[in-house]
């Protein structure tokens, strides 16, 4: 028999309305990691929430036994004190607080209440030594890249002496190299007798890292098998209830005339003066077909398309052209004048207002199309909301309900819908699927086909290869502000366009 | 569509209110032997929330993106002081005088937004600043003295009533405006299939603010008449009600409030607007400074004790408007308004000391934001 260190019974978990959680049923056996998959709103949240002591005992029904005894967890004190620790999606760190700080926070060195520096310092090196992490304690945790900081976090759950880690999504935000070093940890750590909870969109890392997977669908535990007995198709097969043979939905395009084109464009750096973020980069986009744009994290590739929206915290100098015309752009709006549009990588933050309506995000950059002489027609912002409900399949039960009760795949064809309304001639997508379930993603990219059919150039950024490869037709790989390689899709693989993404820091 | 849930329909919050602010002058009614709800101290009452209503519209903007303005009260008492000079002692006419104060309230609106939107100081700041300098600004127009007095038509804004004809005529052109506003937005709603609400449902809501005008006009009109100061706060809050809610101007500022990033990405000129909402803001304060003016009849630096920008931030508050941006209905002033006047003029009548107005208004103002916690987490 295997010896299980965490197991549910029977979990369930409603809200009003909705069963989040129904019998969710599984055990986690000691010293392995353990894989939590499904679609958005499959429950996975919601369960390591139950986990993590989010909801207290008593908020759902089911039990939850660690190392064999039954847990009435009323706060998450209790639950850090037995040993259980939660990486969320979203970091929990003081970005103005040293690292050293941040891994003891409230849990600092003392006597009598006054902390000792020295100490926390030189423990804070030792945990930062077992995560890999070369930076000094006395670090500003803002100065951090993401990647540095999830291993803060994980070094801040080994300070407490953690038996049970739970890692939500941690990669969503990493790029490949940070991807690799997260995974070799996660590694370490189970060698050292850690178990750990690994939930993740990214397929590929379970099969690599984990010894068990889970699937969750609709609430509901549908499997746990061991991974020898699981394959990535079976994976997605039960994640969705459907086979899925296709991820991507490949179409053929033909290449027409250039839409878009930057010539010698430069963003000096906003922080370190005589450096450049963007060294003189030069590209051309045509109308039918995607260009992939592929790049490590902080290669330049937000960045640059931040900066030709006029949206970047430095101004980039260079010439843009759309539809072989010059243009002038010095803030967004410009940008929307000239038809271009920016999906941008972080939705909650730039793409969309939480609190406000469907409609009302979806009209939002195109108010001069539902108003005359600025006051507002509402039924023009119904009758295009209807339409771009409709015609991109965004479910929600009214136009009316604010956005942040929508998933992640809802909110982002939000985003969508407003990109379509401003009637764009370039659309730059960036990350435009991530932390996005399966099906969700595979409607997104149908939306991109239909749109390169319509004649918008369409770029496409993204840290996932994968979708790289399998949604463009031409790849540019950007690194250190340069252009490093260019791709015929069909011609790519992961292994070439990683090598030109390292660029030159690989010499 | 779905139907929403009842608890989604009916908004509990103003409901609530409501329910809370008949509670208060029942007690104060029956504390006062009566005397809290005789005509003559209802329109006083109503004629002071018009006062604090007008400022809180103003406020009600600036916090909607996320801003405050500290300031409001002392450029109120400034213009007002600016006004009575003009008048008193430079013999201007009294449209030439208001126009002055509205053009003042103006210039200081567009000196403290183009600072907080262009060159990015923190509201607090810099409408802390302003409410010194405007204090300052007071002290050094009257010299400590009283600039009286005001010219009879000028007067007129504070003290005069509208003869009770013509308010019944008033309540008529309102009731027959609502419910043609009413049917319109649902042959509009039902055109686009977003009709969400039955016709009893709208007819009890249109019934409902046909009985509260007509009640409030005939209680005023017992007494004299509805007093011209709510007169001009019902056409301050009918035209910010339309520029908020019905136009782009509107829109853009509560998505600069919801997420100025946002806002700044959708192609919205964020500075811009911004600058507008203090511009209006302090046009507001202007129309507020004449009413208290024209009251007083006179421009005195008595403002400079007040804190009438603090009444302003409650009533916005009470109303509903959040303190982090983006959520907040202009018309949830007058609700707030009323609530605090209230409680100062029914205290006062029960010859209650003034530190009891300060801590029950206080406890009020929290209570009302954590009503609204709570109602948000039920209504999830």
């Amino acid at each position: 028999m295997a010896e299980y260190i965490l197991e549910l019974q029977n979990i369930t978990k409603e809200f009003p309305g909705v069963k989040a959680l129904s019998e969710v049923t599984f055990g986690v056996q000691r010293g392995h990691v353990h894989a939590l998959v499904g679609e958005n709103g499959a429950g996975k949240s919601t369960l390591i929430k139950v986990i993590c002591g989010v909801y207290p005992y008593g908020n759902y029904e089911g039990t939850v036994k660690f190392e064999g005894k039954e847990c009435r967890f009323r706060t998450i004190r209790e639950v850090e004190s037995a040993g259980i620790a939660c990486i969320h999606q979203e970091l929990n760190l003081v970005p103005d607080m040293s690292v050293a700080e941040n891994v003891f926070l409230n849990n600092q060195p003392h006597k009598f209440g006054v902390v000792n520096f020295d100490e926390q310092f030189d423990q804070c090196k030792k945990l930062l030594a077992q995560v890999g992490l070369e930076v000094n304690p006395d670090e500003i945790v803002r100065n951090l890249g993401v990647g540095q900081q999830q291993m803060v976090e994980i070094a801040k759950a080994l300070s407490r002496d953690v038996k049970l880690l739970l890692l939500d999504e941690p990669t969503a935000a990493l790029t490949e190299a940070e991807v690799d070093t997260l995974l070799d940890l996660v590694d370490k750590l189970r060698q050292k007798g850690v178990t750990c909870i690994y939930i993740s969109h990214r397929l590929d890392e379970i099969m690599r890292l984990c010894d068990d997977i889970t699937i969750l669908r609709d609430g509901q535990t549908i499997e746990t098998r061991p991974k020898a007995n699981m394959t990535k198709d079976d994976m997605i097969s039960l994640m969705v209830g459907r086979e899925m043979n296709n991820l991507f939905p490949r179409v053929p395009h033909t290449r027409g005339e250039v839409g878009f084109e930057i010539r010698n464009f430069v963003v000096p750096h906003p922080d370190i003066p005589g450096r450049n973020v963007i060294n003189n980069i030069s590209l051309k986009a045509y109308k039918g077909e995607i260009l992939g744009i592929s790049g490590l994290m902080g290669a330049g590739r937000t960045e640059l398309f931040t900066a030709v929206y006029g949206a970047y915290r430095t101004k980039g100098s260079g010439e843009i052209y759309i539809d072989g015309k010059k243009v002038d752009i010095r803030k967004p709006q410009d940008a929307l004048d000239n038809g271009f549009f920016i999906v941008s990588e972080d939705r909650k933050k730039l793409g969309l207002n939480l609190i406000m309506s469907i409609k009302e995000n979806t009209t939002l950059a195109s108010l001069e199309k539902v108003s005359k002489a600025g006051v507002l027609d509402e039924g023009a912002e119904v009758s295009y909301t209807t339409k771009y409900v409709k015609e991109i399949r965004t479910k929600t039960p009214s136009i009316e309900v604010a956005v942040n009760t929508l998933s992640g795949g809802n909110q982002q064809k939000v985003v969508l819908a407003k990109a379509l309304m401003s009637d764009p001639k370039v659309m730059i997508l960036d990350e435009p699927t991530r932390g996005i379930d399966v099906g969700a993603k595979y409607e997104i990219y149908k939306i991109m086909n239909e749109l390169v059919d319509k004649g918008v150039v369409i770029i496409m950024i993204s840290s996932e290869m994968e979708e790289i490869l399998g949604m463009s037709d031409r790849i540019l790989t950007i690194a250190e502000g340069e252009i490093t390689g260019e791709f015929d899709a069909r011609e790519a693989t992961q292994e070439i366009l990683m090598r030109a993404a390292v660029g030159r820091s690989a010499k | 569509m779905t139907t929403k849930k009842l608890t989604q329909k009916i908004d509990i919050r103003t409901l609530t209110m409501i329910i809370v602010l008949i509670i208060i002058w029942v007690a104060f009614a029956v504390a006062t032997g009566g005397s809290f709800i005789t005509a003559r101290n209802i329109s006083n009452l109503i004629r002071q929330a018009a006062f604090t209503s007008i400022m809180g519209v103003g406020m009600t903007l600036v916090i909607v993106t996320g801003g405050i303005d500290l300031s409001a009260g002392m450029s109120m008492g400034l213009i007002g002081c600016v006004m009575a000079a003009c008048q008193v002692w430079g013999g201007m006419s009294t449209p030439v005088t208001i126009l002055i104060g509205l053009v003042l309230g103006c210039v200081i609106g567009a000196i403290e937004g183009s600072i907080i939107a262009y060159v990015g100081i923190a509201p607090f700041i810099v409408t802390l600043g302003a409410q010194l300098i405007c204090r300052g600004g007071m002290l050094a127009v009257t010299k400590g003295q009283t600039i009286a007095p005001f010219n009879k038509d000028y007067i007129f804004w504070g003290t005069e009533y509208l003869l009770p004809y013509a308010g019944w005529i008033v309540a008529l052109i309102a009731i027959a405006a609502k419910f043609l506003l009413q049917m319109n937005q649902r042959r509009a709603k039902q055109k686009h299939g977003n009709l969400e609400e039955s016709m009893t449902e709208t007819m009890v809501r249109f019934g409902a603010f046909a009985v509260l005008v007509a009640v409030a006009v005939f209680i005023l009109n017992r007494f004299k008449g509805i007093p011209i100061p709510v007169m001009v706060m019902v056409i301050v809050v009918v035209i910010f009600t339309f520029i908020s809610q019905r136009t782009t101007f509107g829109r853009s500022v509560y998505a600069i409030g919801g997420n100025i990033a946002a806002a700044r990405y959708a192609g919205i000129n964020v500075k811009k607007n911004l600058t507008i909402v203090y511009i209006l803001n302090g046009l507001l304060c202007a129309v507020a400074a004449v009413i208290y003016t024209a009251r007083l009849n006179g421009g005195t630096a008595t403002a400079a004790n007040g804190s009438y920008e603090l009444d302003a931030i409650a009533s916005a508050v009470i109303g509903g408007t959040s303190m982090t941006g983006g959520v907040g209905k202009v018309s949830g002033a007058i609700l707030g308004a009323v609530m605090m006047m209230s409680i100062d003029n029914g205290m006062s009548m029960m010859n209650m000391d003034s530190y009891w107005q300060f801590m029950i208004k206080g406890l009020i103002l929290v209570a009302a934001v954590w009503f609204d916690t709570q109602t948000k987490k039920v209504q999830k």
